[in-house]
């Protein structure tokens, strides 16, 4: 037998996450819903008598018309399609905007379903001198009304109770007596025959509900599992109506609404007195012309800089101990390919997952404030113009200044956008914001090409110019990707920016730290295990097959230099033939024999196989680049130091003698790294967050494709001009 | 929609001035959105503010804040209230 399931609905922003953690505990679990990327909290809600139900938190949603994934899965979950019917929904409801917060539990009640009303922010309401006669809104509406402050904790274990009673009573319940006028009933009578084909066993009430929803949603959606009869019914419906010139969905929602003025008059006892005048005066400052972008721009660098640097002695302190264990394990373990595989692929691995956590947990620390605290909303509010510039949602522009620091924590963090296009298009276009992980690639590349005494204009080095020109070609083609793809492949409605600016409320901490713990946790169970995965495939690339060949050679010469008498300079000796056994090596694995492989189609882009190699070695982390260039070059002992590879590269040279790293080379590089998707983690991420396949593939694809057609485009064309050969 | 903003629509209604619903004629969508949220014919709608860079602009209706663009706010036909109307109050 399944467990009775009670569903919690409501408004964003109505208090449904603070409730649902007080009335669940430690028991909630964050989940996705099949098939969409909505996630779903469920715990275990304990009632009096040893009574114990499943408590399913819903998405936020202002009514049950199913635009976003968000109310499909809300609409989904009440009309138990596919699953077991709700045996009550907890609505929460904002007291201090009633009449817009009780819409959705009316069109919750319409539908026959046992619901009980939480009356939430009564603390809130109670300071602006509203008050509210919560039993006589219970007689008007026909279900429990519980007044709550679940910040507070209060009026909980009476909301317990009437859940309790809701359930120890089932069955379906009459629907309040919204008075729709002829028009709607005579539409509501052409489209409740075909609903039983979407519903067979649903009752009278639920039908006529569901024949409301389908009125409401149907006509210019995207919902796949629709029955053609319900959407020929609807539209046929729709039709009647417009000839007789009557808006539906006005006299639809108009008919609610009137109802629900009416019973709200009836059980307001005092209306509140300036209800957000708070909110009103912060607002004055915060969203001022002047005041307002600068405190804009602060908060932004407070993001940007949490990401870029105060999150870095706690990267660093990971990585120490990713480096500690690695050496834990060279020395408990005797070598060979098992020590090998366990220090470089599997503890490598962890590190790489691992590494990535400070920023995710501080960036939603900061997220969660920002957007409890009701200052993203403001955000979005305030940056929305530049953003709509490219299709993007106002909300798009905190996950893209945070692709600066890691594209990791910045595809995570578009889930604050409500729409899923909105939300996948940035996802798509963020890993070309120039992370952190890029400027090592760029610093190498600058340092071995470009003089840093040299000046342009009198006072730029050369070096601070191509960087600079890096970050604003990065965010260029962020910007147009977006753009592009909102144009293309995520073509869609221009959504409209109807947002909620909600009061500010001070942000509360178990919420905040809860919601923080399990985006970590999402990122290490469902990214984690795929990055962990590709390190070692990749680790297993770059180091198979070995050559026994060059292994004996290099053992022969080893014990050669073993007869040198000086320690100091036999221990050179030994770490030279060491490095230039690893670089044969590398040479002779998989992913050295595939670099050789891709050379000619690298060679029209000024590269040579080492740099391949170097670029396949990358994929596990672009900084990784320096790294995999010093094994390749045979001087693996420097690879924590730039320098030497530096001077390897600049003295490196094509088979046929021509120098390698032109500065044109070196451009052509840097635009690679640039549009290049060289990120395993981000394909894991961006698997994780769209929920499928589908979307990486086409992220890793077309910036691939762009890398290489800049990439081709600039050396040919510099080439062809005579620019920067040597 | 109007080529121009106008007082007849909620994108020429002034910063702090009241106005009442005529009629909510927009893309289905947003006008569905919209009147769910409570912004419906007959009912007041106040100006707060404007952006910094003049889009969107923030509303106060039914006891909440929404913030809509000027294109959405221009097809939201409203009539302006006198100015000794009670600012605040947008009671339905």
């Amino acid at each position: 037998m399944s467990r009775v399931r009670v569903l919690l609905a409501g408004n964003p922003n109505a208090g449904k996450t603070t409730l649902f953690n007080r009335l669940t505990g430690s028991t909630a679990r964050v989940g996705n819903y099949p098939g969409v990327t909505v996630e779903c909290s469920a715990g275990t809600l304990r009632l009096a008598d040893g009574l114990s139900v499943e408590l399913m938190d819903l998405p936020g949603t202002y009514s049950l018309s199913a635009r976003s994934p968000e109310e499909r899965v809300a609409v989904d979950a009440l009309f138990a399609r596919g699953e077991a019917q709700p045996a009550a929904v907890v609505v929460v409801v904002d007291a201090t905007a009633l009449t817009r917060n009780l819409y959705l539990a009316l069109q919750l009640l319409e539908t026959g379903v046992p619901v009980v009303v939480a009356l939430n922010m009564m603390d809130a309401a109670r300071k602006t001198g509203l008050a509210i006669d919560h039993e006589a809104l219970s007689q008007a509406l026909g279900a429990q009304v519980v007044p709550i402050s679940a910040a507070r904790g209060e009026g909980l274990d009476v909301l317990r109770g009437q859940i309790a009673t809701c359930l120890g009573n089932p069955g379906e319940r009459s629907a309040p007596s919204v008075a729709y006028p002829a028009s709607v009933e005579d539409a509501v009578a052409v489209v409740s025959p075909a609903v039983a084909d979407f519903q067979p066993d649903a009752s009278a009430g639920s039908r006529r509900a569901l024949a409301l929803w389908a009125l409401l949603s149907l006509g210019d959606d995207e919902l796949v599992g629709v029955p053609s009869r319900l959407r020929d019914a609807t539209a046929a419906a729709r039709a009647t109506a417009l000839e007789r010139a009557t808006d539906l969905d006005q006299a639809i929602i108009a008919a609610r609404y009137a109802w629900l003025d009416a019973a709200v008059t009836r059980s307001v006892l005092q209306p509140a007195k300036n209800e957000r005048s708070f909110t009103d005066k912060v607002d004055a400052v915060l969203l001022h012309r002047f005041a307002g972008v600068a405190v804009f721009v602060l908060v932004m660098y407070v993001v940007f800089e949490t990401l870029f640097s105060w999150s870095a002695p706690m990267t660093e302190l990971i990585e120490a101990g990713v480096g500690a264990a690695q050496e834990l394990v060279q020395r408990s373990l005797p070598p060979g390919s098992l020590r090998d595989l366990l220090e470089n692929g599997v503890v490598a691995g962890v590190g790489n997952v691992v590494v990535f956590v400070p920023q995710i947990a501080l960036l939603f620390l900061l997220l969660g404030f920002l957007e409890d605290s009701g200052y993203l909303a403001r955000v979005a509010f305030l940056i929305d113009r530049v953003m709509a510039r490219v299709g993007l949602h106002g909300k798009a522009f905190v996950p893209l200044l945070s692709g600066n620091a890691c594209a990791i924590p910045a595809v995570m963090a578009t889930r604050t956008i409500e729409t899923r296009r909105d939300r996948i298009a940035t996802m798509l276009a963020v890993p070309l914001m120039s992370c952190s992980a890029r400027l090592p690639v760029y610093v190498l590349v600058i340092a071995t090409v470009f003089s840093s005494d040299e000046r342009v204009l009198g006072i730029f080095s050369q070096g601070a110019l191509v960087l600079f020109a890096m970050y604003a070609v990065s965010v260029l083609a962020t910007l147009s990707a977006a753009a592009v793809l909102r144009r293309t492949v995520l073509k869609g409605p221009r959504p409209a920016l109807v947002l909620e600016l909600p009061p500010y409320r001070l942000p509360e901490w178990r919420t905040l730290l809860r919601s923080t713990w399990e985006r970590v946790r999402s990122f290490l169970v469902d990214a984690g295990t795929v990055i962990l995965a590709l390190t070692i495939v990749l680790w297993a690339l770059l180091t198979y097959p070995k050559s026994d060949e060059v292994a004996a050679r290099h053992e022969a010469e080893r014990v050669a230099a073993a007869s040198i008498a000086d320690t100091g300079e036999r221990e050179a000796r030994m770490t030279a033939i060491d490095d230039s056994e690893s670089g044969e090596q590398i040479r002779n694995s998989a992913a050295g024999r595939f670099g050789l492989a891709l050379e000619p189609v690298l060679e029209p882009l000024g590269f040579d196989w080492r740099i391949g190699v170097g670029i396949i070695g990358a994929f596990a982390a672009r900084e990784v680049f320096v790294g995999t260039l010093a094994v390749v070059f045979g001087i693996a002992s420097g690879e924590d130091d730039p320098v030497p590879v530096s001077d390897a590269l600049a003295s490196a040279t094509h088979s046929d003698g021509r120098k390698l790293m032109t500065p044109l080379a070196g451009l052509s590089l840097m635009l690679f790294f640039v549009f290049a998707c060289q990120c395993m983690s981000t394909i894991a991420v961006v698997r994780r967050e769209s929920g499928s396949w589908r979307w990486p593939v086409l992220m890793f694809t077309y910036m691939t494709v762009l890398a290489y057609v800049v990439s081709f485009s600039v050396y040919q064309l510099g080439s062809l001009m005579g620019w920067g050969l040597t | 929609m109007p080529p121009t903003p106008s007082a007849e629509h909620l994108d020429g209604v002034p910063v702090g001035r009241t106005a009442t619903v005529v009629s909510v004629a927009c893309e289905r969508p947003t006008a569905r959105r919209l009147m769910e949220l409570g912004l419906l014919p007959g009912t007041r709608v106040t100006v707060v503010r404007i952006a910094p860079m003049g889009c969107p602009m923030e509303l106060r209706v039914r006891d909440s804040s929404l913030s809509i663009r000027r294109a959405e706010a221009a097809g939201v036909a409203v009539q302006l209230l006198p100015v000794s109307g009670d600012l605040r109050k947008a009671a339905s």
